[in-house]
């Protein structure tokens, strides 16, 4: 919470602020944790979108992942709420002032095990906020139990075999009708980034599913979350550029015939220039049938799966003001006058 | 179960005329339409004057199962529940014997003639009608003839005890929202079914109404349609809620009435948000969610719901987060008794969460405390920064009641200590949670503040004053005290009881919808010689009213529906040195407190 001190030679944004702004406290994650680099590219992100901190909230649930909203973004507000409840926290929350931009960030356990039920609902209901899962198939915090993402056949050291089917977290989303959904993986930063960056410009839910390795209990080579599996088996689905709104998209740098444009709800631009395959991340049933090609291939396929940018989010459906924020309103705007009790003892009899 | 207190033993056709005196049960099937005809019955005798009561004695289903309605006139102005009942309408074939056999002596038995059964009693009166022959007869869609068949009754009691029919004419206007179509269908039915009682009825029971002018400056309300009326005027910002029985109703009622109190013509954006949750834990969630975010939040639930709420409460309290809960109360887990009256929730709720925690409870005790209890909520939950519930049952929330007329807050909002820019700008020091004021209570900011100082880390776990993270022992005393300090604090913020004292020996202690149990049964034993002094708990923690109270007094009979005394037991923790004066009545059988119990209750420790 301090104020940006004015040193010479320290690169500003065009909101006048340092990337330290934008820092949190230092981590306590471990050394090489992949949630530690989503914590920088969220820090590079925000910097470089010009966030300003006091216009953005952090939520997160429980777990490993969860702290991380600790060791970034000091000067937001943040919330680091229930084992798999941040959903309704988040929910909530978003109603106080529709202008400020959420942030979450949960992990499989928080998400996929314990808060199922919440992560379903909040995107059903298209609260316009970035969900991040730092995805890792394991539990760190309590020490190294199967989540539910782990894959069938992941031995662990102290829980020997998982017999069970894992949850596809980007499928649960499509499956829930997410307006948003993305995969990367932490070793990848400048997609990590990309993609944040893309999602924060999102006017609805987005939900980025990060393989995000476990350096302590889950990082054998031929674990499906592992940094080793990850860099041999990713795929980028595109080139991924996001361009903001203030800034001109320069198209003929890309050549003709290999680029998709989306414009999203606040005027940026996706630009996605096609690599090995196609997709087209508008269409739902080619999104459906990737993430189904992507588990039968047991390849990593990374970027952006879906986006419909032009859905109506929950504080739209609730018609708040965007220039009045609920939290602002005052007796004025919320007591009914003197002259309305009699009306509701004429609604009685 | 006690004998008739109120009335003598008549036989048919005997003795002298009683007049707004009798209570009066209807026995239908569930989803059958009864309803529209008992609410006409009870707005009518309203109407005329006449201090009246309804309870629906319901089961959790949707139609066919047995579903009572009782109605109690009294001159006297008693609104309790009586056991004991004049006259039954017996319309549901499935209790029609114990129907007839619940009918008090000297009373009055009414059936619909299309149930045949033999009516053997000689010590009431018996009427049988042709339910079904004025629905058959009217204008009535046949869709609806089975609902508007009820009206049947309507008709024939109205003429049997003379009941004003311009006054049932006005129910229904009511009821119909002026509607002419409804309001003629359902009003051809019970003409057309009084003008046959007329010729063909003789009236041998003694019982029937007269007007009266004991209804002036008085409304008839359900809890919840106020509690949420009340909401409405406390400004309620942001409300989550999952269905749940005896308190969907609440949160129906403000969604279905907030526009008509805050939409206004030309207006950027609403004043208001609505969510129906997935479940009680995202319910709890949102409404938490919603406080930090620095909204006047509100949730409603029944004691299933408190219990999945209760990590979110606990949080709600460590992280100072401002939220208004209300249970209302009703019997048990599960499939348990979801349809009937309790005030089971009291210690559970009073301790909800983990670790040490204790909470605010407001405990209204009519329909118009609802509504007064749903704005002041809001200003002691922003006041002290947590979760404050407001302890209704299904008794006061879903009847109809008899009830003063809603008044208009009659103090300005309380936002509590919440601190925007232009604060924080003139403060060099701010610290989330240190107790600045010396009453526990910190200073708070919600999202949006653009302030660069503004931002704070909610969390449940320890914290030092300045909001982050600590795991410090003295860091975790030091705000344990805090918070214990604040709860003392709240003492000063809650609304006082009311007391009626005239220096007698015997105190009764009594909460929430049992009010009108405890007044008829201090007339009664006082009748048999024994004067009570009577404080009726508005909230908890309790201020310095009731330890005066139960000082001054011998004994104290803390009267509650539910098994084990749960507010006794909270008086006891609160005031040790009076625990043997503390005497613990309570009653737990699902159904509203009748006076006679209370009485003989009181009677049975004093002999």
């Amino acid at each position: 919470m301090t104020e940006t001190a004015q040193m010479p030679n320290v690169q500003l944004n065009l909101v006048g602020l340092s990337k330290n702004d934008y820092r949190g406290a230092p981590t306590t994650l471990c050394a090489g944790c992949g949630h530690n680099s989503i914590s920088n590219q969220i820090i590079a992100a925000a910097y470089e979108l010009n966030v300003v901190p006091e216009e953005m909230i952090k939520l997160s649930g429980i777990g490993c992942s969860s702290k991380s909203p600790a060791y970034f973004l000091n000067r937001s507000f943040g919330f680091n709420s229930l084992h798999g409840r941040m959903p309704s926290v988040a929910t909530g929350a978003m109603f106080g002032d529709k202008r400020l931009r959420a942030l979450a960030v949960s992990g499989d356990g928080d998400t996929t095990n314990i808060g199922m039920g919440q992560f379903k609902h909040i995107m059903r209901r298209n609260v316009p906020m970035v969900y991040i899962v730092e995805n890792n198939g394991v539990y760190g915090l309590t020490k190294g139990q199967f989540s539910a993402t782990a894959e069938k056949g992941l031995r662990l050291k102290y829980q020997g075999l998982n017999p069970f089917t894992p949850v596809d977290v980007v499928e649960e989303a499509m499956a829930s009708g997410a307006t948003f959904v993305a995969r990367s993986f932490a070793g990848d930063a400048n997609q990590v980034k990309a993609l944040i960056k893309a999602a924060l410009s999102h006017n609805g839910l987005a939900i980025l599913d990060i393989i995000s390795p476990c350096v302590t209990f889950n990082n054998e080579d031929d674990s499906r979350h592992s940094y080793g599996w990850g860099r041999e088996h990713q795929e980028p689905l595109h080139d991924f550029t996001f361009v903001p709104r203030e800034q001109e998209i320069q198209l003929d740098e890309f050549p003709e015939g290999t680029t998709k444009t989306v414009t999203m709800h606040d005027g940026a631009t996706i630009v996605l220039k096609k690599l090995d395959r196609e997709h087209d991340p508008t269409s739902r049933s080619a999104a459906m049938k990737l993430i189904e090609d992507a588990r039968n291939e047991a390849v990593l396929l990374t970027g952006l799966i879906y986006v419909e940018p032009n859905q109506p989010s929950l504080t739209d459906v609730a018609e708040l003001s965007t220039n009045r924020p609920l939290n602002r309103m005052t007796e004025a705007d919320l007591r009914p006058d003197k002259s309305m009790i009699e009306k509701a003892n004429a609604m009685m009899f | 179960m006690a004998t008739p207190q109120v009335q003598e033993k008549q036989q048919p056709g005997t003795g002298k005329a009683v007049v707004n005196d009798f209570s009066m049960t209807v026995a239908t099937k569930n989803g059958s339409g009864s309803q529209t005809s008992n609410l006409t019955l009870l707005r009518a005798l309203f109407k005329m004057g006449i201090p009246v009561s309804g309870k629906n004695l319901f089961p959790s289903n949707i139609q066919g199962l047995p579903t009572w309605y009782t109605i109690r006139v009294s001159k006297k102005g008693y609104l309790a529940r009586r056991a004991e009942h004049e006259i039954v309408v017996a319309m549901n074939e499935d209790t029609f014997i114990e129907d007839l056999a619940s009918v008090a002596p000297g009373g009055a038995f009414y059936y619909g003639d299309h149930l045949k059964f033999e009516v053997n009693r000689t010590d009431i009166s018996v009427y049988s009608f042709p339910a079904k022959k004025f629905a058959k007869d009217s204008t009535a869609p046949a869709t609806l003839r089975d609902y508007v068949a009820n009206m049947a009754y309507v008709g024939v009691l109205a003429h049997m005890l003379e009941i004003d029919m311009s006054k049932i004419r006005e129910a229904l206007e009511y009821h119909f929202d002026g509607k002419e179509k409804p309001i003629a269908i359902n009003m051809g039915v019970i003409e057309a079914a009084y003008e046959w009682a007329k010729t063909n009825l003789t009236k041998t029971d003694p019982f029937r109404v007269e007007a009266m002018d004991e209804t002036k400056g008085f409304i008839m309300a359900d809890g919840n349609t106020a509690g949420a009326l009340g909401s409405i005027f406390g400004g309620v910002q942001f409300m989550a809620w999952y269905p749940i029985t005896p308190a969907s109703s609440l949160a129906e009622g403000v969604s279905q009435n907030i526009a008509k109190f805050r939409d206004k013509e030309g207006q950027d954006g609403k004043t208001y948000g609505i969510v129906q949750a997935e479940d009680e834990l995202a319910a709890i969630g949102m409404a938490v969610g919603a406080g930090w975010s620095g909204l006047r939040s509100l949730t409603s639930t029944s004691g299933p719901g408190i219990s999945l709420m209760t990590e979110f409460v606990g949080l709600a309290a460590y992280a100072e987060i401002p939220v208004v809960i209300w249970d209302i109360q009703r019997v048990g887990p599960s499939t348990g008794l979801p349809t009937r009256t309790s005030q089971g929730d009291i210690i559970s709720t009073y301790f909800l969460g983990h670790g040490d925690t204790k909470h605010i409870m407001l405990l209204p005790g009519s329909a118009s405390e609802c509504f007064e209890f749903g704005w002041k909520s809001f200003d002691i939950a922003e006041r002290m920064q947590t979760p404050v519930f407001v302890m209704s049952d299904l008794d006061l929330g879903m009847n109809t009641w008899m009830t003063k007329p809603f008044e208009y807050p009659n103090t300005p909002m309380d936002r509590g200590k919440i601190l925007w820019e232009e604060d924080l700008e003139k403060l060099s020091d701010w610290q989330r949670y240190k107790d600045v004021d010396g009453d526990g209570i910190p200073y708070r900011t919600a999202p949006g503040n653009k302030h660069a100082r503004s931002a704070w880390f909610a969390r449940g776990t320890g914290h030092n004053d300045n909001a982050k993270y600590s795991e410090r022992s003295e860091d975790w005393e030091k705000n344990m005290a805090r918070l214990k300090h604040k709860f003392e604090t709240a003492a000063n913020y809650m609304p006082k009881p009311e007391i009626l004292d005239n220096g007698n020996k015997v105190g009764i202690i009594s909460y929430g919808s049992t009010h009108e149990a405890i007044l008829e049964a201090s007339d009664y034993l006082a009748e048999n010689g024994m004067e009570t002094d009577y404080l009726r708990l508005r909230a908890v923690p309790f201020t310095n009213e009731v330890k005066d109270f139960i000082e001054k007094h011998e004994r104290v009979y803390v009267v509650e529906m539910n098994r084990d005394g749960q507010m006794n037991m909270i008086l006891r923790l609160e005031y040790p040195e009076h625990t043997m004066k503390l005497i613990s009545l309570a009653k737990h059988d699902g159904m509203p407190l009748t006076a006679n119990w209370v009485k003989e209750a009181v009677e049975l420790q004093e002999k």
